[in-house]
């Protein structure tokens, strides 16, 4: 009976405790044929935070990352937040599911580990989708469940809404508000494109409307291959562990 | 010893007789109780095709207990590389792994549905598979990757939406003569593996009308997701 009450008294315990705060393991998977991902950045913060909202400007913050795969701006916020956060647990890019690559585990996912402090109730990812302008893959303030399990969340593409989605690779692009898409890591792209459009209307976090590409490698209005830069949602699964 | 050996021998030979059940027409022997059936476990699904103009090839359902048909990011199996080049599902539905299946004789036609049902004697860790080719792409498939319902209850029903996967096996041309589909009616199943060899989500179809020249496809034939809708009720 005393060991029976213990027991229960220690579940109790346990119970409160995942109420405040939570150890959480996290695996992403890109699950895209040809589009890389830069450095993640995994965050757990309040309900009154946000890494970015859908319908809503950018900040200059989230722009850095969209456009050049830059978390540093977005990791300095997290810190005034009083956030947790990982960052970069790919250790570099993360690349679509390729057993070649060698840039990771043959899983081709990355895993990481995040221990939440009281409050920080809400879990965000960003990263830029390479190749193109300022697409991100991103879960904006996911509710962390008191109750522990494993929960699988399917991730959609943004776009950022800073940047011309002109689809040329250019040098030197990454910058914030330098027009262009900075790299290809799967080196599978054109060149000499004239450009899709120089405008970006909507201005405001919307869903990616997916690369247009063409299949003219020296030449056309893209210097993506239409038959191998295009997705379709969702391009990420997270699958998180409340312990 | 011999003694009881030799008494022994007679009586096997007895009992041996007696199992054979089947040839014993004598009406005077007292009837036995008839074993009681093996209980079954029947599943009814329910398939719609959710597309445009993607016709969906004749649906193949699997219980197994282990293992998968396909795994992300994995190299795709031969007999996955001929379900999503050619639409056969009879390797898949025939690997070791598969206690019982069933297969659709026709294609699903957009706008389409279908219900078939599988039944099995052992329910014991089932878990339920469903592959189909979006025939006419070159080699995209849909379906279910090893659904658990070994605690599905009689009339309780699973509901899902499948997503479109590449096997990435075959490069996405859409050039004349690679598509099996009526698009094409082009090449099915090739051993070739000319394209990034894992399986990812599916990045849809450009077609002619999309910018890709050498295309056979028409605007017609693009899709997104979701590609199917899948229920699974328990009727047995």
């Amino acid at each position: 009976m005393k060991v029976s009450a213990i027991t229960a008294l220690g579940l109790i315990t346990l119970g409160m405790q995942s109420a405040q705060a939570a150890s959480l393991d996290i695996k992403i998977t890109n699950l895209t044929q040809a589009i890389y991902y830069t450095p993640i950045l995994i965050a757990a913060h309040s309900d009154e935070n946000h890494l970015f909202e859908s319908g809503m400007t950018a900040s200059t913050e989230l722009q850095m990352m969209a456009e050049g795969g830059n978390i540093a701006g977005l990791s300095s916020m997290l810190e005034s937040y009083s956030a947790d956060k990982v960052e970069n647990p790919a250790q570099g890019l993360l690349a679509p599911a390729h057993p070649a690559q060698g840039l990771l585990a043959p899983a081709q996912s990355t895993m990481a580990m995040l221990e939440t402090s009281e409050g920080n109730n809400m879990l965000s990812i960003t990263a830029m989708m390479l190749p193109t302008n300022d697409g991100f893959v991103g879960l904006d303030s996911w509710k962390i469940p008191t109750e522990a399990g494993t929960y699988t969340i399917l991730l959609n593409a943004y776009d950022a809404g800073t940047e011309a989605n002109n689809e040329l690779i250019l040098e030197g692009s990454g910058a914030p508000g330098m027009l262009g898409i900075p790299a290809a890591p799967g080196m599978d792209t054109g060149m000499s494109g004239s450009s899709v459009t120089n405008e970006e209307t909507n201005t405001m976090i919307h869903i990616h409307r997916g690369n247009l590409g063409d299949d003219d490698i020296e030449g056309g209005k893209s210097d993506l291959n239409n038959t191998v830069h295009r997705w379709l949602n969702p391009v990420a699964k997270v699958t998180v562990t409340v312990k | 010893m011999l003694n009881k050996k030799s008494l022994l021998l007679p009586l096997l030979g007895f009992a041996l007789l007696g199992c054979g059940g089947d040839d014993n027409k004598d009406e005077m022997v007292t009837p036995v109780e008839p074993p009681a059936p093996a209980p079954m476990y029947s599943f009814e699904v329910t398939v719609s095709n959710l597309t445009y103009a993607q016709p969906l090839s004749p649906i193949g359902i699997a219980l197994h207990k282990e293992g998968n048909f396909w795994q992300l990011g994995q190299t795709a199996s031969v007999e996955l590389e001929t379900l999503a080049e050619s639409g056969d599902n009879s390797g898949l539905l025939g690997l070791d792994i598969v206690n019982t299946s069933i297969s659709d004789i026709a294609p699903l036609g957009p706008g389409n549905s279908i219900s078939l049902t599988i039944t099995t004697e052992d329910m014991m860790d089932a878990k339920l598979s469903l592959v189909s080719m979006m025939v006419n792409t070159n080699d995209g498939f849909s379906g279910l990757n090893a659904i658990d319902v070994s605690a599905l209850e009689v009339g309780s029903q699973l509901n899902f939406k499948t997503r479109a996967y590449d096997s990435g096996t075959e490069a996405n041309t859409e050039a004349s003569g690679s598509i099996p589909g009526p698009a094409d009616m082009g090449e099915g199943f090739n051993a070739l593996r000319d394209d990034v060899d894992f399986v990812a989500v599916h990045p849809g179809v450009v077609s002619n009308d999309d910018g890709l020249t050498q295309s056979v496809l028409s605007y017609a034939h693009k899709f997104d997701n979701p590609l199917m809708g899948v229920s699974i009720t328990r009727i047995q």
